[in-house]
């Protein structure tokens, strides 16, 4: 029965006592200590982490773009070395889309340059995506064309049409408005509603996680150490009533260090 | 205390009726339009230039000196009717092309073993310092010794002269790639000599461009002044070849004809090829206003 149990909840992505390192020109500088989390299938995992915690480099070496010098990353039970289009990033800057390719060939060109898909295909899934994410009169356009909204749903679109195994967000929605952040927040979960992906999503701020993640991973201040796993899935857009303030709380007390009764005074919302 | 808060004011709501076609977009006049045309303010420039060169041409009234822009161009129309001026033309134009794609080959080669290797990139680091600043026509003496006299000389300086500043843009262009745009193209799974051509050449285009201006003024410079220096030993010459020979014959305005001919094909290159691949790309793409 165990074993059975254990079977069927193997995780999809598995991170063990992974730490990274960085160069500066004088000196070796630790990002992240033996960080270990399990991310399943269809699983929202959110980082959280105060800036400088190492959790852009964590999402960078699932990525397969560092390698760790401790621990290991695996993913399916096979371990990550380099990066690959079964992990696309969505990063938090706007040019990462190459700017000399419209829209729908933006989207369209992970799926031509890892060779998953011949060209009329590669358009097919593109144009479906873009109609996904409400960019279909953009499709010819290019981007410095559009805002950087549209930039990051273009990402989106990017991403999930080449079907990855995890998607990767780090901080995506951290440069835009709040208004749109609001607004890519609601369409993130719409469509992880529909299409049931692996995330792993980079945040520093304590609401995005308790509304994007099933998980909440709690990153120590530099270097990196995991503080605490919480569970997220009772929250939503709508949630604002005392228990998702008592989580805020909570989680704002793990990040600081301060013992999770006090009162949190100016971390009160006021909205 | 109540002086202190500002007076509450009614709130208010309007209905939004739908605005007028002309309120939000408006058609701006002829002239302003016809002044956005880029030929058009040109033009006005070289308009303007032979107007002076023509006044102060008849001031001086020296022909052997500085003949009339009318006489440059009836010699020119002349040499061209005659076929001289095209065929010489076309000889340097020939050599020079060979020249600038050996010169751009050499440095695209140079450039990827510079941004894929630490040691290519000293290479080129030390190659274009050693380099660049020295003349092609410096060189010249050499190739002669080297290469003889002939198209083989002339094509070595060339590709001198075009290959260290194009491999220093187009190194500085890669360079200057966003790290975001670079881990956006290895995420697909794109490496080597694909990852190059797909994500760091369109994203370098700018300086790449500027690299292949400035790698063909260099070219053109560099022929013209190459052969009207060994011009004179070799059977047939160009555009440099055709000017120093007029010069001996005091045909000046033969000279000013060649001379045009230089600066009309520098900007016809300019205005045509190199315009209208910036149109196409890196101004379509945002990358440069």
């Amino acid at each position: 029965m165990a074993t059975i149990t254990t079977l069927k909840t193997e995780p999809l992505l598995r991170v063990d006592g992974v730490s990274l390192e960085y160069r500066t020109p004088r000196n070796v500088v630790r990002a992240t200590h033996r960080v270990s989390f399990d991310v399943h299938a269809a699983d929202r995992f959110v980082l959280l982490g105060a800036s400088g915690c190492g959790k852009s480099s964590l999402l960078k070496a699932i990525g397969g773009f560092i390698a760790p010098v401790e621990g290991e990353i695996r993913l399916a039970g096979e371990p990550v070395r380099a990066p690959g289009p079964d992990r696309i990033a969505v990063f938090q800057e706007f040019d990462q889309l190459p700017p000399w390719k419209t829209v729908l060939d933006n989207v369209a060109f992970p799926l031509l340059a890892s060779r998953t898909a011949g060209r009329r295909e590669a358009t097919e899934r593109a144009a479906h995506w873009l109609d996904k994410v409400g960019l279909s009169a953009f499709a010819d356009a290019y981007p410095h064309q559009l805002s950087g909204g549209m930039k990051q749903r273009v990402a989106i679109a990017r991403a999930l049409a080449m079907q990855p195994r995890v998607l990767l967000m780090d901080e995506p929605f951290a440069a835009l408005d709040a208004l749109t952040r609001r607004r890519m927040q609601e369409e993130l979960l719409a469509l992880w509603e529909e299409s049931r992906f692996a995330l792993v999503f980079v945040t520093h701020s304590i609401e995005e996680a308790l509304v994007v993640g099933h998980r909440v991973g709690v990153l120590s201040p530099h270097p990196g150490r995991m503080r605490a796993e919480l569970n997220a899935h009772e929250f939503g857009l709508d949630s604002e009533g005392a228990g998702f303030q008592a989580a805020v709380r909570r989680i704002h007390g793990l990040l600081f260090d301060e013992p999770a009764a006090q009162d949190p005074g100016p971390m009160r919302r006021t909205a | 205390m109540s002086a202190l808060n500002p007076p509450i004011r009614p709130e208010y709501e309007v209905p939004l009726l739908p605005l007028p076609p002309r309120e939000t977009e408006r058609a701006l006049p002829l002239a302003t339009r016809a002044w956005q045309q880029a030929w058009l303010r040109r033009g006005l420039i070289l308009l303007v230039l032979a107007g002076l060169w023509e006044i102060v041409a008849r001031w001086q009234d020296n022909d052997l000196l500085l003949p009339t822009f009318l006489q440059t161009a009836r010699a020119l129309v002349e040499g061209l009717a005659g076929g001289e001026l095209l065929e010489r033309t076309r000889i340097s134009l020939w050599l020079l092309s060979q020249g600038y794609a050996g010169g751009v080959l050499a440095a695209f080669l140079l450039t990827a073993l510079a941004v894929s290797t630490r040691i290519g990139r000293d290479l080129l680091a030390t190659l274009t310092a050693m380099f660049n600043p020295l003349p092609a026509i410096a060189l010249l003496p050499l190739a002669l010794l080297w290469f003889g006299l002939g198209r083989g000389s002339l094509v070595f300086v060339l590709i001198h002269s075009v290959l260290w500043p194009l491999a220093l843009n187009m190194h500085a262009g890669f360079q200057s790639v966003p790290e975001t745009l670079r881990m956006a193209g290895r995420n697909y799974g794109l490496t080597g000599l694909r990852y190059v051509l797909r994500i760091l050449v369109p994203a370098a285009l700018p300086a790449i461009l500027s690299g292949l201006k400035i790698g063909w003024a260099f070219a053109w410079r560099t022929l013209i002044a190459a052969e009207l220096v060994f011009g004179a030993s070799s059977g047939k010459g160009g555009l440099g070849w055709y000017i120093f020979q007029n010069r001996n014959e005091l045909l000046t305005d033969r000279v000013f004809a060649g001379l045009a001919m230089v600066i009309a094909i520098g900007l016809a290159v300019e205005g045509l090829v190199f315009q209208t691949l910036e149109r196409f790309t890196v101004r379509r793409w945002g990358m440069q206003r």
